[in-house]
Formats: structure tokens, sequence, C-alpha cells
């Protein structure tokens, strides 16, 4: 799992059967330092609490679609945490 | 699997619930070395690793469910598995950095 922000919703009315009520976010992930790193993806939210601004944690391929209540949908990025706290050593 | 470092904790209350009551810890990944490398992970932690420690990182999703006994479901991937105490690379000559902190024993054999 890595970090990113949420920077973005996305809505689609025709959806995949089983990602009905799934929400969709448009996510930055993040380094270590929490610096953004690589391209925006769109992940589905198995919180469904997070929004825009938030840091959270997210999870890639096969076991993204495993946080959701359908877990044979065609995700690949999921957010399976909001992040209230990180506690990193210094860089030696 | 792949020799990591713990660099810190993660702490969020709102998450999957098959995180409930598992530490997630920050660790980034070790080249045999010992010189951090640019990706991390953060993991769940299954052998009560601390910050600082050297360990092996298991990131293959159906094991890491078998680890922590969520099968079948679960989105759970990356989990540290073991508190590394020594790597030995006995064909390699080149000499090991010291920054490791590891007892990695090379060109021994």
């Amino acid at each position: 799992m890595q970090f990113a922000t949420v920077i973005g919703t996305l809505v689609a009315s025709q959806k995949y059967t089983g990602l009905e009520g799934v929400k969709m976010l448009v996510v930055q992930p993040l380094d270590r330092d929490r610096h953004p790193v690589g391209e925006p993806v769109i992940a589905a939210d198995a919180t469904a609490q997070a929004g825009p601004g938030e840091l959270v944690f997210i999870v890639a391929s096969r076991e993204a679609a495993l946080a959701l209540p359908e877990p044979f949908v065609p995700v690949d990025h999921a957010v399976v945490g909001i992040v209230d706290e990180v506690e990193l050593e210094a860089r030696s | 699997m792949y020799i990591g470092q713990v660099a810190g904790t993660v702490v969020a209350t709102i998450k999957h619930h098959m995180f409930a009551g598992h530490k997630l810890l920050l660790v980034e990944r070790l080249d045999l070395d010992g010189s951090v490398l640019p990706r991390y992970d953060i993991a769940v932690d299954s052998v009560q690793a601390g910050v600082g420690d050297r360990v092996l990182v298991l990131d293959e999703g159906n094991s890491a469910r078998q680890v922590l006994k969520v099968e079948p479901w679960g989105p759970v991937r990356a989990v540290i598995v073991g508190v590394i105490d020594e790597v030995d690379l006995p064909h390699d000559k080149s000499s090991f950095s010291e920054k490791s902190g590891l007892s990695v024993a090379r060109g021994a054999a």
C-alpha cells in the first residue's frame, strides 16, 4: 500500500455490474515523504468516506477489488484507509 | 519477498475492517548493500517489528491473506514476515556496505 492524496471524484452512470454504489476517486500517488510521484490514477473508495484533500493509502492490483463488497469487479486501485498520523524516522 | 527497513508507523482510524487490530508500518526497500531504494510499502506487521529494524517483506496477496488468516478476501498484499539477523552472499566478492547495519557476509565461501 502507498500514500495518495485525493484530488477529485469521478462519476460514471454506466458501470460494470457490481460497481453500483462504489465511489470513484481521482488520487495522486505519493512517495514516503508525501510528495507526488507518477501519474494520478482512479481508485475505488473502499472506505466510502474519503474526499478531496485527504491523505489516504491505496492498494493496487488484484487486492484492490478484494476491498470492495463485490470482489469480482474490474478495479485495480482502491482507497483502503484514511491516514490520521504518520511518524517517520528522519532520513540518515 | 524483499529486504526492507522499517521507517515509521502509519495510523488510520477509518480503514478497511480487515486492518482492525493490525499494526501498519512504512517499510522502505533496501538493496543488498543496504542502500535505501525509492520504493516503499505500507505493510501489515506480523512479527512485532519496530522502527529501524531490517525486515523480510512479503508482497503477494494470497500468501498475505494466509499469513493474516483473512482468507478468502481482504485487500492486503504487503506483510512483514521476519526480522532479519543476517544475510550471507558467499559468492559475492564485492565489499559490502556498513550502512545496512545488517551482518552481510560476502565472499565467505
